[in-house]
């Protein structure tokens, strides 16, 4: 059994191949920050944090890091080649007016009509929706990344029961067990992880899904 | 209104300031509350805000902590939409027309508006009687220069208050050059120069 840590890498290894050449892509915070790890770097990808970066580079050494240089998340960055500053309102404008081409997100639950909820649960965790509701809304591809239970529980449901972050948003869900697909057609998976099967997945999530493995 | 993206930009020395005076009954608007012992988050651990208008929480227990004991209200926003209402604000508008929110507890007593068969929330322009900005560099004239990330909502800001009060870490002998100017010194009231930005808290 791999960890959890191991898990969450698979994921995000994973989720780095659905990006195409020249793609614009906001990563959430969380899991999906670690999909910067494995951009294809036969592809140009450039990654756009909505406090105001488009092309944050690698972690910089500790000597050439700048508290003034920061992503969406407070952790000091650098600047690739190309890449420029700006603020919160132009950040949005790149958003919410579709001109980012994916967005990765976390998520609490997902369900078989696109809802995603990953901002609060009430009583317990209010830790506000950030960015989270415009990008879902503005990026024109959403990508859910996250692992496939929570504690055993299924987490792809029928219906979400929390707080949504937006309705009808989710293009694609990629957890551990497999990757599915979302559109006008309901929820179809399309591969099978190497560490599931169309058995334990079926046992393990909730919402009612097609089996479509054409690449598989 | 105090600019910063948690700390990144933030007008420390004025917020230690407010902490000082225990300046309170305060309204927040901000992109979040950050840390407990940090910038703005600091003004929330000493309880001298009411009200919070903020998109997140989450680093600062203290937050959650006095909004469920009932001492602090929180209004939690969507970032681009706090972005646009605030632009509004500061550019004479009323409000705007966004598609984010519909569907979740956000659009609850909104407003919807259908525009050429696509529905929008209506969500209303956002003032403030002061705002405490950030910016890196400024000339006598008011006009500031901004490095890296630090320009987040400051720049907005800046726009849309009564009272615009900027901490600077430089102040700059010379104009600034034309086309380094981020924000224009006709909506700057004042300037107070950041203490020791390497110690600024």
């Amino acid at each position: 059994m791999p960890s959890k840590e191991e898990i969450r890498h698979f994921i995000a290894k994973r989720v780095a191949k659905e990006f195409q050449d020249g793609d614009i892509v906001t990563l959430g915070i969380g899991l999906p920050t670690l999909v910067a790890d494995y951009l294809p770097p036969e592809k140009h990808v450039t990654l756009q944090s909505e406090n105001g970066v488009l092309g944050v580079g690698k972690t910089p050494a500790p000597e050439a890091c700048d508290e003034q240089i920061t992503n969406a998340g407070g952790k000091l960055i650098s600047l690739i080649e190309g890449g420029c500053y700006f603020d919160s309102f132009s950040s949005f404008n790149m958003i919410r007016g579709g001109h980012i081409n994916a967005t990765v997100l976390g998520a609490l639950q997902v369900d078989e009509k696109g809802n995603l909820a990953n901002w609060v649960v009430p009583g317990k965790l209010v830790p506000g929706m950030g960015g989270a509701m415009d990008l879902v809304v503005g990026a024109q591809k959403v990508i859910v990344a996250m692992e496939h239970t929570n504690n055993g529980q299924p987490k792809i449901l029928k219906k979400c029961t929390l707080p949504l972050t937006a309705a009808h948003e989710v293009d694609m869900i990629i957890t551990e067990k497999g990757v599915f697909r979302l559109n006008a057609n309901g929820l179809t998976l399309i591969e099978i992880s190497p560490l599931s099967s169309l058995e334990d997945i079926r046992s393990t999530t909730e919402a009612d899904f097609k089996v479509n493995l054409k690449n598989q | 209104m105090i600019g910063g993206f948690l700390k990144c930009g933030s007008p420390t020395s004025v917020i230690s300031y407010l902490l000082k005076n225990k300046t309170n009954h305060l309204t927040l608007i901000a992109n979040d509350t950050s840390f407990a012992d940090s910038d703005k988050g600091r003004l929330i651990a000493a309880g001298l805000i009411d009200k919070a208008v903020v998109t997140h929480i989450g680093m600062n227990p203290e937050t959650g902590k006095q909004m469920h004991a009932g001492t602090l209200k929180v209004e939690l926003v969507p970032q681009g939409t706090l972005a646009e209402r605030i632009r509004a604000g500061g550019a004479g508008l009323g409000g705007i027309l966004t598609p984010t929110g519909l569907g979740t507890v956000v659009e609850k007593g909104k407003e919807k508006i259908n525009v050429d068969g696509k529905t929008y929330l209506l969500e209303k322009a956002l003032k403030a009687d002061v705002a405490l900005i950030y910016a890196s560099k400024a000339d006598k004239y008011g006009n500031l220069s901004y490095k890296g990330t630090t320009r987040n909502f400051n720049t907005v800001m800046a726009t849309a208050a009564a009272c615009v009060i900027v901490e600077v870490d430089e102040l700059s002998e010379t104009p600034l050059p034309p086309n380094e100017i981020i924000v224009p010194g006709l909506f700057v009231h004042y300037l107070v120069l950041k203490k020791d930005p390497q110690n600024a808290e």
